[in-house]
């Protein structure tokens, strides 16, 4: 052992005590600038979300695209098919002109992944398994990608959306004030905005009121709702002429009557597709459906080119700009659905902070007095090393850029209660070597290698448990083992390394002053 | 300052008996209480929806029930105070789906007119997620038993490993016995409450255990109680204090934490006070049960002993002729 002074523990744990001041103030003091620990959803309030998706819907939508554009082939070149239908995720059509088989055959070969089932001019189109699996996978990652842009347009700060696991899409909301901004937030992710532009069937407008889905879809139709008036339905091609994927832009303005509309423009291959369709169908209605609700049915008076078009149907300024958000960060392939939500309001969030302070106050404080009763100066060494050890988590915490959570705030007030222990175990044993009558320098110098091999054993399983922890758990929990394991390993450092410097800088001190009551809380056994 | 005498030595293994009868007089009333009342699983782990409500006065607790019953899906609701007479939370166990339109939103409409108030959370945990966080949580509980296990065999001896296992277990199941006897909502905070009990009662576990290989080195005493006897009694000062102090800490935190943070603070209030009794109590006998000899121990560590100085002697040798 050094006979005092200086020496290279007190060093470390100096150095350790100046990165662990300087790295904590910008989370304190929140500063501007800094690492700064952020506080988690639970604490400042927000909603966390994790969300599935429906892909098979996916398959379904991709196969509509698909008979769209068979449509669009057959009717430019000609080919004359009847009965296209649209069955889940198959869809069927005739031939009825047998010379251009080898025409269609060499048009479908092209589609990739497509199946094609042939029982004389019969067909059957479905996906493959493999593009099946391709298809989903591209769901979920489109889902993340669409709601991840939607989000960004809404305003809000700091919005995470994230993959999570193999199918499901994290979406965490801090900065959420009031539910009625919550469910606006919600609307909006959920919202497929999926656009289409269809024809009405004109054969068959006067049974729209009356006909069955069923019957619909034996004519190769459907029947929606319109936006305004859901009692009042209309029937429709259930092959779309195009859909939203066409679309290049969409912007929220105003009706001649002042009214909120979208303005919508469409790619050029979108552009070309209408202006053909509009061209061969003057006369004709077009509905402009959304979401599967019909807004508005505008008969065609001449070719519309340009490709820009616009939905109205009664929208609040609010809703119009949502939808306009939604349609320019795409549609949803798959409708998401809800697995898991929080939502915390920020007061409660307040409260819980205050509540958390409050204990972690009144148990340092506790702790403290009672360290320095129990062990005099001894006491106050294991006392600094506990404030450091806090500090120190504060900054490994902002360094890292890691969240704090209620519970990671539970741990950090356990952390208080054990990381004095690895200083209670060597005061033992330094009371202990006094009773068998040794000086101060060695009681010291073996009171802490004597307790070294309990200390290790005993954090290592700690840390063990912290960090199955951290594996297993979820969320808010996973900011409990993250304090935890930080804490543990910080007290390595303050309650050992630390604390020894400390003694090795007082030794002569102490030596000198005799005096074993005022250092360690304890008379000298003769 | 000091509680316990200097030198005195307790007869722990005299009276362990004693001691384990309680243990498990304690452990079959857990079962039962586990058993007959069951666990109240929270939303977490059996999915459902909670609503949080604050009132700007007294929550209306009859009117609040009489208004949400208009709607089936909530006929079923439980509505208790949370906290304070003011703040009510109304649970119930469907969930439904839809991400636009949710419980909370019905809610709100249904609870206009009972008076001032606001939601403060709205917690809602689909059934498949509810599983799979229930089958999360078990296996963080035997993975971390199971690491536990293997690094306590690694660090001592096979039956310290087993010995410290089982007293988790005991923790373990007393812990949740006053879970079930109290009714606790069993949501994830208690499962990482029960997770941070196996660490802590380990803790203390191995500090025992850490004093009892000490002894056995140091002494020439083949009488394993005796060597236990001493090393608990050298360590109780050290038990108590830091199971004190992380007691103090943990009572603060059940006493003002607030009631979110409340079946997490139960649950290791109870785990400190068994964790510590069955560190000091029950591990330890439990390595004589376990037919642990000191005579065999010895033998072994003089053989190991011996096999590390041929080793460096081998090697010594191997490092010279190499030269």
């Amino acid at each position: 052992m050094s006979k005092g002074g200086l020496n290279y523990r007190l060093v470390i744990f100096f150095i350790a005590i100046i990165f662990a001041v300087g790295f904590s103030l910008p989370t304190l003091l929140q500063t501007q600038k800094g690492p700064k620990i952020s506080l988690g959803l639970d604490l400042q309030g927000g909603l966390h979300m994790l969300l599935g998706v429906k892909t098979n819907e996916a398959i379904k939508s991709k196969m509509k695209s698909i008979a769209s554009s068979v449509k669009f082939f057959t009717d430019n070149n000609d080919i004359v098919i009847d009965e296209l239908r649209i069955n889940g995720d198959i869809v069927t059509l005739s031939l009825l002109d047998g010379d251009e088989e080898k025409h269609l055959d060499d048009m479908l070969k092209k589609i990739q992944g497509l199946q094609v089932k042939k029982d004389k001019l019969k067909y059957t189109l479905s996906l493959s398994n493999k593009e099946k699996i391709a298809t989903k996978k591209f769901a979920i990652s489109q889902a993340v990608e669409t709601i991840r842009n939607r989000l960004d347009q809404f305003g809000l700060a700091e919005p995470n959306v994230a993959k999570q696991g193999v199918d499901k899409i994290l979406v965490e909301l801090p900065g959420i004030k009031t539910i009625e901004q919550e469910k606006r937030a919600r609307e909006l992710i959920a919202k497929a905005a999926h656009l289409q532009l269809m024809s009405i069937d004109e054969k068959r407008t006067d049974q729209a009121n009356s006909m069955s889905e069923d019957e619909a879809r034996s004519y190769g139709d459907r029947i929606l709702p319109d936006s305004r008036t859901p009692n009042v339905k209309h029937i429709v091609k259930a092959v779309p002429i195009l859909d939203g994927s066409m679309m290049s832009d969409a912007k929220v303005g105003f009706s001649n009557m002042n009214q909120p509309v979208i303005n919508f423009t469409l790619n050029s291959e979108g552009a070309k597709i209408f202006g053909d369709y509009t061209a061969k169908n003057i006369g004709n209605h077009l509905a402009i459906v959304l979401d599967n609700k019909v807004y508005s049915a505008p008969v065609i008076r001449e070719r519309i080119g340009g490709g820009s078009g616009q939905i109205s149907g009664g929208f609040s300024v609010k809703e119009a700009h949502d939808v306009a958000i939604a349609l320019r960060s795409g549609a949803l392939l798959a409708p998401v659905k809800l697995l898991e939500k929080r939502s915390v309001g920020p007061s409660l969030g307040a409260d819980s902070i205050k509540a958390s302070m409050i204990a972690l106050i009144s148990g340092f404080v506790l702790v403290v007095l009672f360290m320095i009763l129990y062990y005099g100066m001894a006491g106050v060494i294991a006392d600094i090393a506990l404030v450091v050890n806090l500090f120190l988590v504060l900054s490994v915490m902002a360094l890292f850029g890691a969240t704090l959570t209620l519970p990671g705030m539970a741990g950090i007030v356990l952390t208080v209660g054990m990381a004095v222990d690895a200083n209670v175990i060597i005061n033992e044993r330094i009371r202990e070597l006094f009773r068998e009558g040794k000086g101060v320098a060695k009681a010291v110098e073996k009171g802490y290698s004597n307790a070294m091999s309990a200390i290790l054993d005993a954090n290592i399983t700690t840390l063990i448990a912290a960090v199955v922890l951290y594996a297993y758990g979820t969320g808010p929990i996973k900011g409990f083992a993250i304090t935890m394991s930080i804490g543990i390993l910080a007290s390595m450092l303050t309650a050992i390394l630390g604390t020894l410097g400390i003694y090795q800088y007082l030794v002569p001190y102490i030596e000198k002053t005799k005096s074993l009551p005022f250092w360690f809380g304890v008379k000298r056994v003769k | 300052m000091q509680i316990f005498s200097k030198d005195k030595i307790y007869d722990f293994m005299g009276k362990s008996k004693a001691f384990i009868s309680v243990s498990i007089i304690l452990i079959l009333a857990s079962y039962f209480f586990l058993f007959t009342k069951g666990l109240n699983y929270g939303i977490d782990f059996s999915g459902g929806t909670i609503v949080q409500v604050k009132y700007d006065t007294k929550a209306p607790i009859k009117k609040i029930r009489q208004s949400i019953s208009k709607d089936k899906m909530f006929a079923n609701a439980s509505i208790t105070e949370f906290g304070s007479p003011n703040e009510v939370i109304i649970r119930f166990a469907t969930s439904s789906d839809h991400v636009s339109t949710d419980a909370g939103d019905k809610m709100k409409n249904l609870l206009e007119g009972t008076g001032n108030f606001k939601i403060r959370r709205v917690d809602i945990v689909g059934p498949k997620v509810g599983s799979e966080l229930r089958k999360k949580g078990i296996m963080a509980m035997v993975m971390s038993i199971l690491t536990i296990l293997i690094y306590v065999a690694f660090r001592f001896e096979w039956r310290f490993a087993v010995a410290s296992v089982l007293a988790l277990v005991h923790d373990v199941s007393i812990a949740i016995g006053a879970i079930a006897l109290f009714q606790i909502d069993v949501n994830l905070d208690v499962l990482a409450a029960l997770l941070t009990l196996l660490g802590y009662s380990l803790n203390d576990t191995i500090i025992v255990f850490d004093r009892i290989r000490e002894g056995i080195s140091e002494t020439r005493d083949l009488n394993l109680f005796n060597v236990i006897n001493d090393s608990i009694s050298k360590t109780l000062s050290r038990t108590l204090l830091t199971s004190l102090t992380t007691f103090f800490v943990v009572l603060t935190l059940f006493a003002l934490g607030g009631e979110i943070i409340h079946s997490f603070s139960f649950t290791l209030l109870v785990g400190i006070i068994v964790g510590t009794y069955s560190s000091v109590f029950v591990a330890s006998p439990m390595l004589k049960w376990l037919g642990f000899d000191l005579k065999d121990y010895k033998a072994k560590q003089v053989a190991k002993e011996k096999r590390k100085i041929e080793k460096d002697k081998a090697r010594s040798m191997y490092e010279k002729g190499m030269m």
